[in-house]
């Protein structure tokens, strides 16, 4: 999508760069010369960027012999492979607490950070700067940081160790991160809009929800991807709170487990590989804008 | 209307209505357990019998006794320095060819992106398989080309480059960041430099670099923070490399191969959880807290973004 808004822009300057310069053979010429040394260089570094895929998924339909063979070309094409990973012990439990904790820590995420996050940004009170830097600490420190007492909490007080609650829980709580990028979405939303609310008689909580929540969708958006994507992604918590119990084991905690359990069938793990990557690619393909925005607005929109 | 609160101390109420999930979550899911990293490196724990009070001699022994210790900062250290470095640069060179393409950028845009959301372990496994040195597909173009491949994760010297390699292919989200902020480059300057007679590597050093050091800056200082907490990927390659076959709850010794990939993250994981000497992972934990606090704060000083539209 934002594939549309930038095509136009690169094609004007195109046209624009052809007729501004004086000499009319020369400068184009040159220019073609540029765009054929720009291409060949992105072409390039296109196919290095991609090729992991492809060697990937060649072997994922190899043989299992022609697997561990080096070859590059599978010699028959073994779509079954799919099936015997899902087939695999665990491996629809792993998918399933993926999804859950993805997508419970996900909605937990979004709910406690709207609310903060607008206070943060629209509210003026004693000490905000203050929150600002706690929130931008904590998002920047490791979480290996305060692991251990986390751990020894969860486990000893409220015995939920072996589960992925240790995980999601805290996410009611806001994520500093979500509530960070977040706010800076916010900013950009003008008071007016807030402020002719409350004229007409709306009290906070009515003009965060009627008018600010659909203003902000968007931002809303880019946090709900990024928050589920993190979890996705998540290895270090799993492998903390339920390592102990395979039957709490998400997807990417389980992934590099699955060598072991078939000693190296490399075709069966690629294919592990490839369906653990799956959601994500497909999730993005869906979202592409809003998760673009948010990167940009992270990095370059103070 | 019911209740007679006064305006400042019903504003006050509001905003502590909204801040509460923060309010909560920051004392009970950071700021007790920080005091409580504190307090446990000064104990000797070991997570059954009750902790007792042992002063500084966690402290000693990290710092003097631990075997480990040296390696994992060293290996934390070297990763900061090299890849923070090499993915800005790679990341900036990227986002320049981006906004250089005149067809297809939508095309080499999602190619370039696409590894950064490989799922971390998915990409670490896959690159553990291609980088393979007897049976990847890696070495086996390479030896097409008459090139002798390196040992990559298996050989303690090319076992980090190989990491570097790893996280330069997910360079996708700061190429999307340096994009953003050279298309935010006023076209004007770029004319007037022109008339001026500048030639490319003056533009770019005069009004291109001078525009965009703001977010290089935010790129080197959230690069160092992640970095310092880099786990997954070193983790994965070193089992996954060292071919161990590896249960749940069996212990190996990370950082395979010869602690070349263990880091400090990965030292308070085996500390805390596979050796069960809380006092000491805990230290470990401040080592970390320290070290990322004090590039937070210079963040924060330098005005890189991240708190100048305060307002």
């Amino acid at each position: 999508m934002t594939t549309t808004t930038l095509r136009p822009a690169a094609s004007a300057d195109a046209t624009a760069g052809a007729t501004g310069d004086d000499g009319p053979g020369r400068p184009r010429r040159k220019e073609i010369l540029n765009w054929i040394a720009v291409h060949s260089i992105a072409i390039a570094v296109a196919l290095l960027f991609i090729l992991p895929f492809v060697f990937v998924f060649l072997t994922s339909v190899m043989a299992d012999d022609q697997a561990m063979s080096g070859d590059l070309w599978p010699d028959s094409w073994h779509w079954e492979n799919y099936r015997t990973v899902f087939e695999t012990d665990g491996f629809l439990d792993w998918w399933r607490n993926s999804i859950f904790y993805a997508v419970v820590g996900t909605l937990f995420t979004v709910c406690s950070a709207i609310p903060v996050a607008y206070a943060l940004a629209k509210f003026r009170f004693r000490g905000r700067r203050t929150a600002m830097i706690l929130v931008i600490s904590t998002m920047m420190l490791p979480p290996q940081v305060i692991v251990i007492p986390m751990y020894l909490v969860w486990a000893q007080q409220f015995h939920l160790s072996g589960t992925l609650w240790p995980l999601i829980i805290p996410m009611a709580f806001g994520d500093a991160y979500s509530i960070f990028l977040l706010r800076q979405f916010l900013l950009t939303i003008p008071k007016e809009y807030i402020e002719s609310a409350k004229v007409d008689g709306c009290g906070e909580l009515r003009t965060l929800l009627k008018i600010v929540v659909p203003m902000a969708k968007p931002g809303i958006a880019a946090i709900a991807l990024f928050q589920f994507f993190y979890c996705w992604n998540d290895y270090f918590g799993p492998q903390i709170y339920a390592a102990q119990n395979p039957a709490s084991w998400t997807l990417s905690y389980g992934l590099e487990s699955f060598k072991s359990a078939h000693s190296v069938n490399w075709n069966l793990t690629m294919a592990a590989t490839l369906l653990v990557m799956a959601p994500v690619c497909i999730v993005f393909f869906f979202a592409q804008k809003a998760f673009v925005e948010g990167v940009t607005l992270t990095g370059v929109k103070g | 209307m019911a209740i007679a609160l006064s305006r400042p101390a019903r504003r006050r109420l509001r905003t502590l209505g909204f801040l509460s999930p923060w309010l909560i979550g920051f004392s009970v899911f950071f700021a007790y357990p920080l005091l409580a990293t504190v307090y446990f490196s000064f104990m000797h724990y070991n997570q059954i019998k009750a902790p007792t009070f042992v002063g500084l001699r966690n402290w000693k022994y990290v710092f003097q006794d631990m075997p480990l210790f040296g390696p994992a900062l060293w290996n934390t250290l070297w990763l900061v320095v090299v890849m923070v470095a090499l993915r800005v640069v790679f990341g900036l060179s990227l986002g320049l060819l981006v906004t250089k393409i005149k067809s297809g950028v939508g095309f080499f845009r999602t190619a370039f992106y696409l590894p950064y959301l490989a799922p971390p372990v998915a990409a670490t496994v896959a690159f553990v398989f291609l980088l393979n040195p007897a049976t990847g597909p890696v070495n086996e173009v390479l030896a097409k080309i008459g090139i002798d491949g390196p040992n990559w994760f298996n050989d303690p010297t090319w076992a980090k480059p190989s990491l570097v390699l790893l996280s330069l292919w997910g360079i996708g989200d700061l190429m999307v960041i340096f994009m953003a902020a050279l298309l935010d480059v006023p076209k004007e300057q770029y004319e007037a430099a022109e008339l001026d007679g500048a030639g490319a590597f003056s533009k770019f050093r005069y009004v291109t670099w001078p525009s965009i050091t703001p977010i290089v800056m935010f790129a080197v200082v959230t690069g160092v923070v992640q970095t310092m907490q880099y786990y997954t990927q070193a983790l994965v390659a070193g089992k996954i490399a060292s071919g161990v076959s590896i249960g749940p709850g069996s212990v190996i010794q990370p950082g395979y191969p010869d602690h070349s990939t263990l880091t400090v993250p990965q030292l308070v994981y085996s500390m805390g959880f596979q050796n069960f000497n809380t006092g000491a992972a805990c230290v470990l934990s401040l080592v970390l807290f320290v070290i990322a606090m004090a590039v937070t704060m210079l963040l924060m000083r330098k005005r890189s973004g991240l708190l100048s539209a305060e307002d």
